[in-house]
């Protein structure tokens, strides 16, 4: 089947206008007779649910932690792109869709990034007036940064925590409809599936985490709003509860998952330090501001970094991307890591690992001057190593991050299933095959505030509300199912943990299906990962009951789809015969060992259609046409 | 390293609880916390026991899920350092090591070392907002902010939200997580309009949900995670007077 985003046609300027001035709209008196569930509660989903709650729909919001504000929408740490050209430095709305269609290796939407690059402004604005505190200047100005793939300063940035303050924010409006009783949250509540009445998405079935009992909740639309699925790897900075359940039971349910092989594998990141390792932490692209990234020049040197002299060091990113330097997008960053640590020369105990050094830094504007830009970055690298980054460089490596694939959208975010909206880092429009810094936070406001209060009014008002309720088959039957796979589970007892089988599927996952992949890479994850699928629904062990609070049984229903929804990266990964941002095949690259995209064969999305537990996916396309920018090679040199 | 642990178990919200010792082997120094209680449960899990329960989630010290009480301190000895941020090789090998879940009355025990905090979301629920509508906002920089206030506003709103204040705090009491809220917008030209209201209808919510009062322990700022400071809940009582005597109350 060949997919059509059903984007508006005219001018790429106008498509959003048009699409506005030709949406049906939901009579304002109507719209509390309509009911919308929200799942998840971080960027996407929260200022989802406030702005749904806000135009007076009912509005039933759900997450997996014990807070909505606890997404984990809150790490991010550097900040928010905007094409606001406070600095003056020659940024405009098409240079932010040109640079974002670029960094994403023109794999994504042109008509999506458009819009996105064009709402950017509208979401700094709103921030502000929520009392988000962005980073100001003495005459009391907005300030920004400059990040990665860009050669403007358009990040805006809250010290480190810029996450934390646009959630804070976005979950500020949702307790304020909270209060105004248009959104009821339902915190420690886990999606275990969607209800499909009549080939429209109608309500989901959840899973009380504390009573353990298994419910279901009818709507007239539903938005997914679950994030990405990087904790496939086990490692990653994703929170450990992060997990891609909500979206792959969709795809069971007939969504079709577009582009899985799209991962981001963030360059700066702190290195492994053993086996017991849990997650991985993240240090703030926003550091390459100012940090140099070097190895020894030549392999084996253990000396310390003090010890080995200027001419001696390889400031590798300065000089393979001279015009980019140490602020290149973060696929070549990441990949640029990985080779030098291939060629013997990384630093650290494990050999995996490269330097970001401060010293020129603090020379030039002095250690105050760091501290107060990154200050909570370094105290937290002296937390987790023990080492003080003013006084020696930093140790990074790269880790799995962000997902650019997802379920697959139109132009309204709604997936092939009428009624099911899917936003943020759970869909895959608008970052093609890589992300660059900063537009995770844009793309996740900019659904959630500024695009589906229109598009799901285009939905309702062609629908009737309140067509369904939770007596009906349908979701008496998701609920059975729900229980069912649940006992299941915990019948196995056998003698292997869910941690083991997971830390056991990522080994197979970071191997094979990581930053350099190959058709034999990937036909072994292929049949890899099924063998071990096979050995965890046989030799799983989960202590306890479903009916109380059990932690085993919630991360078991999570592996239990990382291993089935692995084989669907994998596959992916394996018909895309070319590289592309974060998907590497070392099959296709140039002598210099740069990507080689291939626009005549692979310029589509790829969307896979389920087709039961027994037979493989289906694979669709969509392709991608650009009419507003010319293909080029994607270069930072 | 080898540590013995006493960690409370209590099944459910009305069942008893009570410490229970438990041996925690071949420890790395580099281990966070977590991931020494993660290898106690794999261990439980292995003998068919059930293993602790407690919230995490970010692990990287942001999210405010972690809530343990460590040797009497929540987050235990570390300064400004959540539990999941802690390393072992603040510890000794052989130490002994008590864990407990955050303890107050408005934070009932659910299991283990988990505890409800949704006290504190509705205390935000209140008036921890600005009642700004989605759309028609003016430029961002149409209303400047001073550099000190907006910085001022920033240490507030690093609040993770824990709720590690009010368990160690003697009265309960939730007035630095309150404060830092209020502190926050009240330094905000955004914030200034509602600000004699949401003052109001924060602290009532503070005392229905059965925080205690301020009196002034500064325990809360010892533990604070983020080092918010007890100044704040200066400001948040000038707010509260302010509001008083400038504004009648709905």
């Amino acid at each position: 089947m060949i997919l059509d985003g059903k984007c508006p046609s005219g001018p790429l300027s106008e498509k959003w206008d048009k699409y506005r001035r030709e949406m049906k709209l939901v009579n304002p008196s109507n719209k509390r007779k309509f009911r919308i569930i929200v799942v998840g509660t971080g960027l996407a989903g929260a200022s989802a649910a406030a702005s749904l709650g806000e135009l007076g729909y009912n509005v039933d919001a759900f997450c997996y932690q014990d807070s909505a504000r606890r997404a984990h929408s809150i790490a991010a740490q550097g900040g928010i792109n905007a094409a606001k050209n406070y600095p003056n430095d020659g940024d405009s709305i098409f240079r932010l869709f040109y640079d974002t269609i670029k960094g994403g290796d023109f794999r994504s939407r042109e008509a999506n990034v458009y819009r996105l690059a064009a709402v950017s402004n509208n979401i700094i604005d709103q921030c502000v007036a929520q009392g988000v505190p962005f980073a100001r200047d003495y005459a009391g100005y907005l300030d920004n940064r400059s990040f990665g793939g860009a050669q403007v300063s358009r990040t805006f940035y809250a010290r480190g925590q810029t996450g934390q303050q646009l959630l804070l924010g976005a979950y500020s409006a949702l307790s304020r409809q909270v209060k105004n009783g248009s959104v009821k949250l339902h915190c420690r509540s886990e999606m275990l599936d969607i209800v499909i009445v009549d080939g429209e998405a109608k309500g989901i079935t959840v899973r009380d985490m504390v009573t353990g009992k298994i419910s279901s909740y009818a709507a007239d639309a539903v938005c997914l709003c679950t994030g990405g699925y990087a904790n496939v790897f086990y490692l990653s900075t994703n929170a450990m509860g992060s997990n891609v359940t909500a979206t792959y039971r969709a795809y069971k349910k007939g969504a079709f998952f577009a582009n899985p092989c799209y991962t981001q594998i963030h360059p700066t990141c702190i290195p492994v330090s053993g086996e017991h390792q849990s997650k991985l932490t993240l240090m703030s692209e926003s550091l390459r501001n100012d940090g140099r990234v070097w190895v020894p020049k030549s392999s084996g040197d253990k000396r310390l970094p003090h010890e080995i002299p200027e001419n001696e060091r390889d400031y590798y990113l300065e000089r393979k991307y001279p015009s980019f330097g140490n602020l290149a997008p973060r696929d070549i960053s990441s990949r640029a890591a990985k080779e030098v640590c291939d060629e013997g020369r990384g630093i650290g105990s494990s050999g995996r690992g490269v330097y970001l050094d401060f010293a020129e830094a603090i020379g030039r504007i002095g250690e105050g001057k760091v501290r107060e830009r990154y200050g909570n970055l370094f105290e937290m690298y002296e937390k987790i190593t023990g080492e003080n980054a003013y006084r020696q460089p930093m140790r990074i490596y790269p880790a799995p991050h962000y997902t650019m694939g997802g379920l697959w959208v139109d132009y309204e975010l709604q997936s092939n299933i009428p009624g099911l909206f899917v936003l943020g880092e759970a869909n895959f429009s608008d970052h093609g095959a890589n992300r660059l810094g900063a537009s995770a936070l844009m793309q996740g406001l900019a659904d959630g505030y500024f695009v589906i209060p229109y598009t799901i009014s285009n939905y309702l008002a062609q629908t009737k509300p309140g067509k369904v309720e939770t007596c009906s088959p349908e979701f008496v039957k998701s609920m059975v199912e729900c229980e069912a796979s649940i006992k299941r589970l915990l019948c196995i007892e056998g003698k292997k943990t869910v941690n083991e089988f997971h830390r056991e599927l990522g080994t197979i996952m970071w191997e094979n299906v990581g930053m350099a992949r190959s058709r034999e890479s990937l036909t072994k994850a292929l049949k890899l990962i099924p063998e071990l699928r096979a050995e965890f629904w046989k030799s799983v062990k989960i202590t306890g009951s479903e009916a109380e609070l059990n932690q085993e049984l919630e991360k078991a229903g999570r592996v239990a789809d990382f291993l089935e929804f692995g084989e669907l990266m994998a596959r992916d990964a394996l018909q895309r015969n070319e590289s592309c941002g974060g998907h590497f095949r070392v099959e296709y690259q140039t002598a210099e060992g740069e990507a080689t995209r291939d626009d005549k064969n692979f310029c589509y999305a790829a969307a896979w259609e389920y087709k039961g537990p027994d037979n493989e996916p289906e694979m669709h396309t969509e392709p991608l046409v650009f009419e507003n920018v010319h293909l080029a090679v994607r270069s930072y040199k | 390293m080898n540590l013995t642990l006493y960690v409370w178990r209590q099944k459910g919200p009305d069942k008893p609880g009570r410490l229970e010792e438990y041996e925690a082997k071949g420890i790395s120094p580099d281990m966070s916390f977590l991931e020494m209680l993660d290898v106690v449960n794999e261990g439980l899990i292995k003998k068919g026991e059930e293993p602790i329960a407690f919230d995490h989630d970010c692990r990287e010290g942001i999210c405010g899920t972690c809530s343990q009480v460590i040797n009497g301190i929540p987050h235990g000895p570390q300064e400004k350092t959540t539990v999941c941020q802690l390393h072992m090789r603040h510890f000794r090998d052989g130490d002994a090591i008590y864990i407990e879940p955050f303890h107050a009355k408005a934070f009932p025990v659910i299991k283990d070392l988990i505890v409800d905090r949704s006290a504190l979301d509705r205390v935000m629920q209140a008036g921890g907002f600005v009642s700004a509508h989605t759309g028609g906002a003016p430029d961002a920089n149409a209303v400047l902010v001073p550099k000190s206030y907006a910085n001022v506003a920033m240490d507030a709103a690093e609040c993770i939200g824990c709720g590690a204040c009010v368990a160690a705090c003697p009265n309960g009491s939730a007035m630095l997580f309150t404060a830092a809220k209020v502190a926050h917008l009240a330094n905000l030209p955004q914030g200034k309009v509602g600000a004699a209201r949401r003052v109001c209808m924060m602290t009532d919510a503070m005392m229905n949900e059965g925080f205690g009062n301020c009196s002034n322990h500064y325990e809360c700022q010892a533990v604070c995670p983020k080092g918010i400071r007890v100044q704040f809940i200066a400001k948040l009582n000038r707010e509260f007077m302010k509001s008083q005597t400038t504004t009648r109350r709905d």
